[in-house]
């Protein structure tokens, strides 16, 4: 398995373990942005709490059916649980945070049927 | 006209087709309506309501690609891998030994909505990803997409999703990949997002419609570009034997006619037909009203094909196969016998118990199987069920189909009534070949059972009415035939 994996090292005692997986195909600008965006708000909101691992499914396409992934680039929550996916480049920090529950759904808008 | 393309029997590669390459479904009855199948390398739009049979229709396709020789991948956007194979080996699929095989491949695609958040720009790349690494996994030519409208249930940006679908089925026309998509049928449009738009090539309709609390599967080519199709409802039908489409008719009147004769079983009655008996591959109709002998004269017929070896099956649908046996020992027939040996099959069903195409169907099935040369259904009146244009669409098809086989059909039809009247009126009697009409003595009179032929094409036959009595060995004339001229009953 031949994975980049990103280790911000947990200094704090209690701090709870984020692992973030980010499903990119190839080294598109897309992928490339989605992995910017990501760690951007990482390391605004879960600073040293998480660890992001990029699979490029090019290279490992079977895994695309592990976590059931559909759409490129994928971003999901592994932990904590439940496990929640977010689709896209992630340039919409306020809907990352809202598919990450690190903050609420605001209320004006539609929720999906 | 339609011109017949000939079928492949061996799936071609990926050459430059010079004219429009068909893949053959295996799909009894539907390679025939299509001319040979669905169009190679190209998508095909499978659509319809809720349990038309389109997952069905998708997974015949691989397993009959399977048995060829040909992979197929399943992609599953609805139930999961081992919901699918539990659901289909109730029709005697099995799905987990093809897989262990590598003949068939299934991808389960699941989206859920409630787990998805949509931020900024993406693709179905990885969806790509997949279908290509299932189709490389078993060298696969054909593929399924059932049901790829769930997408949308899924996900939410519509534009991307249509660019996508455009793309992907692009793609699979450039691989050369044989696809079905299937397509559950919108209000207006025969699938909810339009499908038809992208699959262009072939589209075909699924419907499930009940009548009279009897059901009734049918097929409709929508669109088959570059192709000629038939473009009627075909009915169709699933059973433990798999799907079946009927065509309504190869009605081109081809058959090869035959001046074989054999014998009606009855020597009196052989000899109103010049001492020969009905021509092979004829079809028979014996009308009459209650009690007046009919299924006995149908039963000597079956008896006398027995007699030379031959086989027989009768559709009864009025006794069940004991009590049928039973009533015709009184008349000297060992029927018992004759099935005992394998040379007679009865089938008995109640007319009431499925649609006419089904019965249609189980009798082409049970023909193939049993390849009689002599049928008789017993009685054809039973099969009031549908209106009177289905009846004769059926009976027509059913004539139609014995012939092709060189099988000689004889149909026993109740006329209602006591049948003194003249009233001999039946929609089906100007298909048939020979027509005989049976009638009884108004009671309080003398004389007792009386025969006439009413017609027989293509030879000469006696125009008197004779007059017989049921013995316990068989049908007896009453000493000679009556000089009585036969009445010219026309309906």
């Amino acid at each position: 398995m031949k994975k980049i994996v990103k280790k911000k090292t947990a200094r704090r005692p209690n701090a709870k373990e984020w692992i973030l997986r980010l499903y990119v195909a190839g080294h598109s600008a897309r992928s490339a942005a989605a992995l910017r965006n990501l760690q951007g708000i990482c390391d605004r909101h879960l600073a040293g709490r998480y660890t992001i691992e990029v699979i490029d499914l090019l290279k490992q396409p079977r895994l695309a059916r592990g976590d059931q992934i559909v759409a490129l680039p994928t971003l999901v929550r592994r932990l904590p649980p439940p496990v929640k996916k977010i689709i896209g480049d992630l340039s919409d920090e306020d809907r990352v945070l809202v598919g990450l529950d690190l903050r609420r759904r605001p209320r004006r808008e539609g929720t999906p049927a | 006209m339609p011109t017949r393309s000939r079928r492949r029997r061996t799936p071609r590669k990926r050459t430059a087709p010079p004219s429009l390459a068909k893949v053959a479904t295996g799909i009894e009855g539907f390679d025939e309506v299509t001319g040979g199948g669905l169009p190679q390398g190209r998508p095909t739009l499978i659509c319809g309501g809720p349990g038309c049979g389109k997952t069905l229709f998708g997974l015949e396709f691989l397993i009959r690609g399977a048995a060829q020789g040909e992979r197929g991948v399943f992609v599953t956007f609805e139930e999961t891998e081992e919901d699918l194979i539990k659901n289909v080996r109730s029709l005697g699929y099995d799905l987990t030994d093809l897989v262990k095989r590598k003949l068939l491949a299934i991808e389960y695609v699941r989206i859920e909505r409630s787990e998805i958040e949509e931020t900024g720009e993406y693709d179905l790349e990885a969806l790509f990803i997949r279908l290509d690494d299932a189709l490389r996994s078993i060298g696969a030519r054909r593929i399924v997409l059932d049901t790829i409208e769930s997408i949308f249930a899924g996900l939410t940006n519509t534009g991307v999703l249509r660019a996508e679908l455009r793309r992907l089925f692009a793609w699979l026309r450039e691989r050369g990949i044989t696809a079905i998509i299937t397509g559950e049928r919108g209000i207006d449009t025969l699938t909810r997002q339009g499908l038809e738009e992208y699959v262009s090539d072939c589209v075909i309709l699924l419907d499930h419609r009940v009548n009279d609390q009897i059901s009734t599967r049918r097929l409709r080519i929508v669109k088959y570009r570059g192709s000629s199709h038939g473009t009627n409802e075909y009915p169709f039908l699933i059973d433990q034997r798999g799907m079946a489409v009927l065509p309504i008719t190869s009605l081109q009147l081809l058959h090869t006619a035959t001046s074989e004769r054999i014998s009606t079983g009855i020597p009196w009655l052989d000899e109103m037909f010049g001492g020969k008996g009905y021509f092979r591959a004829s079809s028979v109709l014996i009308s009459g009203a209650a009690g007046t002998a009919k299924t006995s004269i149908a039963a000597h017929f079956m008896d006398a094909a027995c007699r030379r070896g031959e086989r027989a099956l009768c559709f009864q649908f009025e006794e069940s196969p004991a009590q049928y046996t039973r009533n015709m020992r009184s008349i000297g027939l060992d029927l018992d016998g004759w099935v005992r040996k394998g040379l007679l099959r009865i089938h008995a069903a109640r007319p009431t118990l499925y649609g006419l195409e089904f019965h249609l169907a189980t009798m082409h099935r049970d023909v193939d199987e049993v390849k009689p040369t002599v049928v008789v259904v017993d009685p054809l009146s039973s099969f009031t069920g549908g209106t009177f244009g289905e009846v004769n669409s059926m009976v027509m098809r059913l004539i139609d189909f014995l012939k092709g086989r060189n099988v000689t059909g004889v149909f026993t039809h109740l006329i209602p009534g006591s049948g003194v009247a003249n009233e001999v009126e039946i929609g089906v009697s100007s298909l048939m070949d020979t027509w005989l009409l049976l009638r009884n003595t108004p009671p309080g009179q003398q004389g007792g059972r009386h025969l006439s032929i009413l017609k027989s094409r293509g030879m000469p036959h006696s125009a008197e009415t004779r007059s017989f009595r049921l013995t316990d060995e068989g049908a007896v004339v009453d000493g000679e035939g009556t000089a009585r001229p036969a009445r010219r009953m026309r309906p």
